[in-house]
């Protein structure tokens, strides 16, 4: 089921894509060429298989609940904060989001 | 025409562990600004989740007394969404595999003619990190960002659309803020922000199929929940009944109006593209964990509620007010074994922790736990009242030098401050006479049958023993010797 070119723009917005024209048509094209394979997927009869979370059949490992996060805080602010473009008062600036 | 108002509520409870859901960075509220926000929060190239055994262990506690299923196996997936919060671009959540499916909260709401009990079907409740906070005071035209609350572990609760008014929405809220709070898995401040509800509103004509919902994003009042949803219901029926059609939408509560608006952002964004998360394995319950868990809680509070009327012969609405904490219900507990256990102390422990105490608390801006009087001064106070040691009216007084701390338990106070009660009756007999002949006009009055002049005379015999003759004889002897006058 190929997807067309505004379905392509519609997953370019979500993911905070900007495309030309010219790149959209690419994607669409690359795009469908892995669906084609996933077609090829689905004809596989999984009737009554349960859906598998994880491709190894082993289960999450639990950690205690302790701080383990203990490192001078401040010192190590400063040393993350130093990529961000834009830092003030300890807090990262970002363009004005208004709700 | 009548309408039908439907509302379910998503509520999410901030977990009360010490450390964060995926990472070992702290929880605590208040920190400097990005000092508790490790690698993992700010998802740092290279860093992995870790998942913390406590926040699974509050799940399971909630599941368990909600009589939830607790998924045996349940997935953490992304939820993917662009904002400045989030840094790593996506939520871990769960999505169609949460931790606990169903479940109920019980709830009573309404007042007089209207009060009735109703239950409130759970659909689910999973695990999630919370996000970042956005700090909109302009900064040189910028917003700031806190990534201290990142990855705080919340449990997202959902219930079904079975409320029908605000105030049922109200109640429910607050039956979950208590249960939270009561099975320690949450500490219930609602002003920091750890228990905060999404309202989905809408309206039909009785009868007909359910309407276009709108959700009201992040109340964090009881009070703000009810303008809210009056608000919005107000709006739609005023919509449809111009012939109008609701759009489905999210929207914010001001506080300042008391009116809703749309948001603008993400509004086109809820598509979220959910898919089990790969850094994170399925989550398994052992059967074991679980019973044990099951072992650890405390007494529900329905399940008090009913041993309260059932073992101390409490009315339903004191044993309902002495089970809204699970504080609140071991203070009357600790005070009922200190004045000896029976129904008589019982009603009475249960009318000064209901009404003596909750007032002065009241007015103090103090919370049960901090009370100057200890539960064991309160019994004791309960017993030489229920002993006829001293009058309720005296046990006043000495309540009040407890508060102040005036002695270290009644006996202490009462013998201190000659409390004691006279119930000898030569004593009380003495009295009476004099305060008969010093008040013939009250004594006229009364033969003329006037009753209040028979209240004043007690009155006048109350002040004379300076409110330690004991009551019931005081009438007693007032009457006999009055009635016996006339003879």
């Amino acid at each position: 089921m190929p997807l067309t070119v505004l379905e392509v723009e519609r997953i370019a917005a979500l993911a905070r894509l900007e495309m030309t024209p010219d790149a959209s048509g690419t994607a669409r094209q690359q795009l469908n060429d892995i669906f084609s394979l996933i077609e090829i997927l689905q004809t596989a009869d999984t009737q009554g298989v349960a859906p598998m979370a994880h491709a190894q059949d082993v289960f999450q490992r639990l950690r205690e609940d302790a701080v383990t996060y203990t490192d001078s805080d401040a010192a190590q602010r400063d040393l993350f904060q130093s990529i961000a473009p834009e830092v003030e008062a300890g807090l990262y600036l970002v363009p004005r989001v208004i709700e | 025409m009548t309408w039908e108002v439907v509302i379910g509520l998503e509520t999410h409870v901030q977990l009360a562990t010490c450390s964060k859901i995926f990472s070992g960075a702290s929880t605590r509220f208040g920190a400097l600004a990005n000092t508790q926000a490790s690698p993992v929060d700010l998802a740092l190239p290279g860093v992995l989740p870790t998942l913390n055994r406590g926040a699974v262990e509050c799940a399971l506690r909630f599941g368990l007394s909600v009589g939830g299923k607790i998924a045996e196996k349940s997935v953490f997936a992304r939820k993917n969404y662009f904002y400045p919060d989030l840094p790593k671009g996506y939520q871990i959540s769960q999505f169609d595999l949460p931790i606990v499916e169903g479940g109920h909260i019980d709830i009573v709401a309404g007042q007089g003619e209207e009060c009735h009990e109703k239950r409130v079907r759970l659909t689910r409740a999973h695990l999630e990190e919370d996000a970042g906070k956005s700090l909109h005071e302009d900064i040189h035209g910028k917003t700031g960002i806190d990534l201290n609350r990142a990855g705080t572990p919340l449990l997202e609760i959902v219930s079904e659309p079975d409320m029908r008014s605000a105030e049922e929405a109200v109640a429910y809220a607050k039956a979950l803020h208590a249960l939270v709070r009561w099975i320690g898995i949450c500490d219930g401040n609602m002003q920091e922000g750890s228990f905060r509800c999404d309202a989905n509103v809408s309206v039909r004509r009785t009868g007909e199929p359910l309407g276009t919902r709108r959700e009201i994003k992040n109340l964090n009042s009881f009070r703000y929940l009810k303008e809210a949803i009056e608000y919005e219901v107000k709006r739609q029926i005023e919509i449809l009944e111009d012939g109008g059609v609701i759009q489905q939408a999210t929207v914010l509560f001001d506080p300042a109006t008391g009116e809703t608006r749309t948001m603008r952002s993400k509004e086109d964004a809820h598509d979220y593209r959910y898919f089990p998360d790969p850094d994170l394995l399925p989550l398994a319950v052992a059967r074991d964990w679980l019973e044990q868990t099951r072992m650890a809680l405390p007494e529900l509070p329905e399940a008090k509620r009913q041993r309260f009327i059932r073992d101390y012969g409490l009315s339903a609405y004191a044993a309902a007010m002495l089970t809204v904490t699970l504080e609140t219900a071991d203070y009357f507990e600790a005070a009922l074994a200190a004045a000896g256990n029976n129904n008589a102390n019982a009603k009475s422990c249960a009318n000064w922790i209901m009404v003596d105490l909750a007032a002065r608390l009241n007015r103090e801006g103090l919370e049960i736990a901090q009370s100057p009087v200890s539960a064991a001064q309160l019994g004791g106070l309960v017993c030489r009242i229920a002993d006829a040691t001293i009058s309720n009216a005296i046990g006043k007084k000495v309540f009040e030098a407890l508060w102040l701390g005036d002695g270290e338990n009644a006996d202490a106070i009462i013998a201190a401050k000659g409390l004691r009660q006279i119930t000898d009756t030569g004593v009380i007999e003495k009295l009476v006479e004099e305060v008969l002949s010093a008040n013939a006009a009250n004594v006229a009055e009364y033969k003329a049958g006037k009753e209040k002049a028979f209240h004043a005379l007690v009155g006048q015999v109350m002040k004379a023993a300076k409110g330690k003759a004991n009551p019931q004889q005081v009438h007693q002897l007032l009457k006999q010797r009055l009635e016996g006058g006339e003879k």
